[in-house]
């Protein structure tokens, strides 16, 4: 019969799993290993700064063992979405902690690089030509939101995987790619059925996310055959059942019944998930509809200015009762202030905001709770085009905050409580998705390049 | 009159990508779920008067698979933009938690 056996090691790669539920997992002879390594979760400054979610000693731990069970079973290892969003610096990060582990543990094993960062000009040409398209609640998309791009990323499929495999390439790690891709290029390339390959892609990206109850992350493990997948964790003391593998197509998609990949549709609609036993389940039924184009999702980062926030809270109950007049008129007199000091011109260069926590710093816009409780806290946020500017305006907006006046209270008032000192942190650069389209290449490996290395 | 959270093991919330939250409320038993679902307790319209939207663009999912009630919209402002509140979009469930159903 034709299967694929797969370890899925983790569900983002330095978020850890337990080394012996691995070893169990290469037990049961997997065909490859493969994790994610990214996610745009964590927002966008790892893909506009170059930073990573998780530390190089973190991703060194679980690649270690990823890589030493790959080649001691002589299957390949797969990641993708190096390094959080999978551009070229993280790309090369990831490839270079790679080397890093097969020179400390005499590994050799060829190597593939898959390269999703995208060409500006590529991108202008192929926007010019009409073939970059909106999806859902797209923002705005031209040349100039191309150029201020600090990084663009393209989602790949299958086929850069598909390629790296073909050529004998025992580890592949590559940019950004769908978490799906990882798992669905070997068994689609093998010649089962995608519509049970890319489902069982599904459940086996997240690693243990699928399971009952899931206590800390750790490995997850399917058998893919033609018309069915049965998952099972390979870890003892978790179980799936089909409430659970079902409940899973819900995470982080907007419809539990379409997965879209480039080359196709996942539809599981009349997906079946049935109890193997305590701990297993056999999925059957979905159907999966290539796609009438191919295309890549686009992914790109810009910089939206530089912000220094100050932290404080009010506990005075004469301040809170007429709250909102109050820091209306702080606000006011902050701005006030700040073109005192620096000038007419400097109204429409930066930007003040305040995050009120007890009343909507949590859902903002959507939230229709007015009441506030005995004390506030506040967050006021400046953001402008230098840190040293967002800096020296927030030291006026601190210092009015402090001492803005009631009505009732005679005398200077300190009427905010910062546990700081200095009450101002300069946060650095903050970065804006400023993307959600899809690009039609010529060929599905016209936006990745793939380069081969001798490692070890 | 039992409360949402009585009746499920998971209410939560979610970026699905940076440009839309989705919301899962997740039924302990199958039974329960078709009632909720058939009373339409949960509808696009209850949900955006208590977001502050208007119906027209939430997408209200059954899945009976999972005994779930899918909702998804729009994110009010991109993931980790200036005007945003919650980069993960895991808090914006609160407003279901005590919701009264059959």
């Amino acid at each position: 019969m034709n299967e694929i056996r797969i370890v899925s090691a983790t569900g983002i790669l330095g978020s850890g799993f337990r080394e012996e539920t691995l070893q169990r997992a290469m037990r049961l002879e997997p065909h490859f290993i493969g994790a994610d390594s990214g996610s745009t979760d964590p927002g966008p400054h790892y893909l506009g700064s170059g930073e990573t979610l998780f530390s190089d000693s973190a991703y060194k731990r679980d690649l270690r063992l990823i890589l030493l069970a790959a080649r001691a079973a002589k299957v390949p290892a797969i990641i993708g979405s190096a390094c959080t969003s999978g551009s070229d610096s993280q790309l090369e990060r990831l490839v270079g902690i790679a080397r890093e582990i097969a020179r400390k543990e005499k590994l050799s094993f060829k190597l593939a690089a898959i390269h999703s960062e995208q060409n500006k000009e590529y991108l202008k040409r192929k926007l010019g030509e009409g073939k970059i398209t909106p999806l859902a609640n797209a923002p705005e998309f031209d040349d100039q939101v191309i150029d201020r791009s600090a990084h663009i990323v393209g989602m790949a499929g299958i086929e850069p995987f598909v390629e790296a495999l073909e050529r004998g390439a025992e580890v592949v790690i590559a940019g950004r790619s769908s978490d799906t891709s990882i798992f669905s290029a070997m068994p689609v390339m093998r010649g089962l059925n995608p519509a049970t390959v890319w489902h069982a892609a599904k459940i086996l990206e997240c690693g243990a996310a699928c399971v009952v109850m899931r206590k800390y992350p750790d490995c997850m493990f399917a058998t893919v055959r033609d018309d069915h997948f049965i998952v099972e964790p390979p870890n003892p003391e978790y179980r799936c059942d089909p409430a659970s593998i079902a409940s899973h197509n819900l995470y982080e998609n907007s419809t539990p019944y379409e997965l879209v990949e480039p080359s196709g549709v996942l539809n599981t609609f009349a997906a079946k998930y049935e109890a193997l036993s305590e701990r297993a389940v056999r999925v059957s039924g979905s159907t999966f509809t290539p796609a009438a184009r191919y295309t890549i999702k686009l992914e790109g980062a810009e910089l939206a200015g530089y912000q220094s926030i100050l932290i404080g809270s009010v506990r005075d109950p004469i301040i809170l009762r007429q709250f909102d007049s109050w820091l209306a008129g702080l606000t006011r007199a902050a701005q006030d202030r700040i073109a005192a000091v620096f000038g007419a011109d400097i109204e429409g260069k930066y930007r003040l905001d305040v995050r009120v926590f007890g009343r909507n710093a949590t859902m903002g816009v959507l939230e229709s709770e007015t009441a506030i409780g005995h004390e506030v806290g506040l967050l006021f946020q400046v953001t402008a085009d230098t840190q040293q500017r967002a800096t020296a305006l927030i030291k006026s907006v601190s210092h009015i905050a402090v001492h803005y006046p009631v009505p009732e209270w005679t005398g200077l008032i300190t009427s905010i409580a910062y546990p700081y000192s200095p009450a101002e942190i300069a946060r650095g650069p903050s970065y804006r998705f400023n993307m959600n389209h899809v690009v039609e290449p010529a060929s599905p490996l016209e936006m990745f390049s793939i380069d081969y290395q001798r490692v070890g | 009159m039992a409360k949402l959270w009585q009746v499920t093991k998971l209410i939560r919330s979610k970026n699905a990508g940076p440009f839309e939250l989705t919301f899962d409320v997740i039924f302990k038993d199958h039974d329960t779920y078709e009632k909720v679902r058939d009373a339409k307790v949960i509808s696009a319209e209850w949900f955006a008067r208590t977001y502050r939207l208007t119906p027209e663009v939430v997408s209200v999912i059954h899945y009976d698979a999972a005994s779930a009630i899918k909702i998804t919209i729009p994110r009010p402002a991109i993931s980790g933009d200036i005007d945003d509140t919650d980069v993960f979009g895991g808090q914006q469930y609160g407003p279901l938690v005590d919701l009264e159903v059959p």
